[in-house]
């Protein structure tokens, strides 16, 4: 606010700061209802809105500022009933501050509101998470506060006669709490409930947004493309397996590559993109998991080498991997029911790729073989020899 | 047991859109008697009409498939049941199996293995889909070998023998029965027994670490 003032009158913020600070000082809080005022009525620097125009079609928030201030009118009644002058001074400030400050709140910008929660946070301890770690300081303090107090009017005033009008102003307290308690209890009610529902339509729309992005462009896509079933079949798999991710590995749509990235986790990689690449669906199968060292990257390699070519040359139009973790060694299987091919008589090419799985296993420690025969169908099995003693991670 | 040539069959799932399609896929090799798209009518349609099989939705809106299973085993033993899914998390899966169904295969499975699975189960004998045998050897997997101060409620039950381990490796690297047979030089009625009997310890083991495991799945 202070800012907008200083942009409108052309001082520094900091001068303009300061200047309300001393004023406040001076006329015992007067300024301080003026710096509320000036906030509500002003507009905030880059919006049109002013805070008022939005406060007075706030009704809620009027009902429950009116409510905040004839709780603190009350409470200052009773304090000057006890004859306390030290709050007296700071009477109106008292009541209206808090009034016009919860308008503010209300309607303020994102922004502000956030900023605003972040002081208040540590001071009050009302926030959302009001949990025992940071609400016991507050408690022990006010219980410490309550002991004394009780000590002190115990010990000062021997005889009852003087605790009379403190009597008469908890009479009073009580009555005041009784008339005006349930219109309390029912703003305090409203509060939460207008909270919990707002919390409800964001997790809606979150969870819609969610479903757009991945299902519905699916869907609409899979309409267009009505004519083309493999087409079809590939987006339905695709989409099948990102909600599977979704609903049952917490994992979001669209973000399959995690920084922290398992074995199996890669198993997956491959299956998805080699589905996407190449139109062939690929079920993958996987036992334990565990990290992604550099030699499982390697076995990772060649098994995503074995399954593209299974795709391109086997014909068949599913490939299955099968990948398990044991504690000495990682084995992985691609397998699929194509042509298959005499390994004894490969021809040069085909030889080339097989011998690149091969290296890549060798290089590493580990091993390849390929089972094939003509109209067999083809399976690689890789394995792969967990160096060092860590032992697997179940996921 | 014979397999009859026409299973009867009754189809349990709340998408009426997949119910007719499999109805269409199974075409006339299996003679759908009913359908049903929550746990209470399913319940009382079968104890009614008495399929052979049961095509059996992992989830349903009034319950899991496992409450039709609990339900109806005692009563009807010789119904048999046949879990599918599209969406599954393996502890769902492995609850419904140990409910007593005879096997589990994905939504994504072709007419024909359908059929001819469906033809198993009403023989008595046990369906793993790949990716069942995935769920079944990490379960068993995720057991700590027998010790000391953890010795094992039933061996027998508790532990894949390493021939059942295999067999069902092989299922999850996509061999068919036939293949496994014929890879380890066993007959496949072998194979199947095989099978059962890890269904068999599947639904006996009383293992707190089926539950364990189960748990830990969900968390992660």
């Amino acid at each position: 606010m202070a800012a907008g003032l200083a942009y409108r009158t052309g001082f520094e913020v900091t001068f303009v700061r300061l200047a309300i600070v001393v004023a406040t000082l001076f006329t015992g809080g007067f300024a301080a209802v003026a710096y509320v005022v000036a906030w509500l009525v002003m507009p905030a620097i880059g919006t049109d809105t002013t805070i008022w125009s939005q406060a007075r079609t706030d009704r809620r928030g009027i009902t429950l500022a009116g409510g905040l201030a004839s709780v603190l009118f009350f409470l200052t009644f009773i304090t000057q009933l006890l004859g306390s002058g030290l709050l007296a001074t700071v009477e109106w400030p008292l009541i209206l501050c808090p009034a016009f400050l919860v308008l503010i709140w209300r309607n303020a910008p994102a922004s502000e509101q956030a900023r605003m929660r972040h002081l208040a946070e540590p001071l009050l301890g009302l926030t959302t998470d009001n949990r025992w770690s940071r609400a016991w300081p507050r408690v022990t303090f006010s219980f410490v506060l309550l002991i004394a107090g009780t000590v002190i009017l115990v010990d000062g005033h021997k005889s009852i006669k003087m605790l009379a009008p403190l009597g008469g102003a908890m009479l009073v307290l009580a009555a005041v709490a009784l008339l005006l308690g349930p219109w309390w209890l029912g703003i305090a009610r409203d509060l939460v409930e207008e909270r919990r529902a707002r919390i409800r339509a964001e997790e809606r729309a979150d969870m819609a947004a969610r479903v757009h992005d991945s299902v519905l462009q699916t869907l609409a896509m899979i309409q267009r493309r009505a004519d083309q079933p493999q087409q079809v079949v590939q987006l339905a798999r695709a989409q099948e397996r990102e909600l599977r991710s979704w609903l049952f590995d917490g994992r979001a749509p669209g973000s399959l590559d995690g920084e922290d990235m398992t074995f199996a986790g890669g198993v997956r990689r491959i299956q998805q993109e080699v589905e996407a690449q190449h139109g062939v669906a690929v079920e993958a199968v996987t036992v334990g998991d565990c990290e992604l060292t550099e030699d499982l990257g390697a076995l990772l390699a060649a098994a995503r080498e074995a399954t593209v070519n299974a795709v391109k040359w086997s014909g068949a139009d599913v490939v299955s991997l099968f990948a398990e973790v044991e504690p000495e060694a990682v084995s992985l299987y691609v397998r699929d029911r194509g042509r298959g091919f005499d390994p004894s008589a490969v021809p040069g090419d085909r030889k080339g790729l097989a011998e690149s799985i091969h290296a890549r296993m060798a290089r590493r420690g580990g091993s390849a073989t390929v089972r094939s025969a003509p109209g067999e169908g083809t399976e690689v099995s890789l394995t792969m020899p967990r160096s060092g003693e860590r032992q697997p991670s179940r996921a | 047991m014979t397999a009859p040539s026409r299973p009867r069959v009754v189809i349990v799932d709340d998408h009426g859109l997949f119910r007719s399609g499999v109805r269409s896929e199974l075409g006339g090799q299996v003679e759908v008697v009913g359908e049903a798209d929550d746990v209470q009518p399913a319940i009382s349609m079968i104890a009614e009409r008495l399929p052979d099989v049961v095509l059996l939705d992992v989830h349903l809106p009034g319950g899991g498939g496992q409450m039709v299973v609990t339900a109806l085993r005692a009563a009807v033993p010789e119904v048999r049941f046949l879990a599918l899914s599209a969406s599954d998390a393996p502890e769902d899966v492995i609850a419904v199996v140990r409910a007593g169904a005879r096997g589990y295969v994905t939504k994504t499975i072709s007419g024909t293995d359908l059929v001819d699975a469906i033809r198993r189960v009403a023989a008595g004998d046990a369906v793993f889909s790949p990716r069942l045998a995935g769920f079944v050897l990490d379960a068993f997997a995720a057991m700590p070998e027998a010790s000391q101060d953890r010795p094992l409620f039933d061996p027998e039950l508790d532990q894949l023998t390493t021939r059942e381990r295999e067999v069902l490796r092989l299922i999850a690297r996509g061999y068919t029965y036939k293949e496994i047979a014929r890879e380890l030089t066993i007959s496949i009625r072998t194979v199947e027994t095989h099978v059962s009997s890890v269904l068999r310890k599947l639904q006996l083991s009383t293992r707190h670490q089926l539950t364990r495991w189960a748990a830990e799945r969900r968390l992660t």
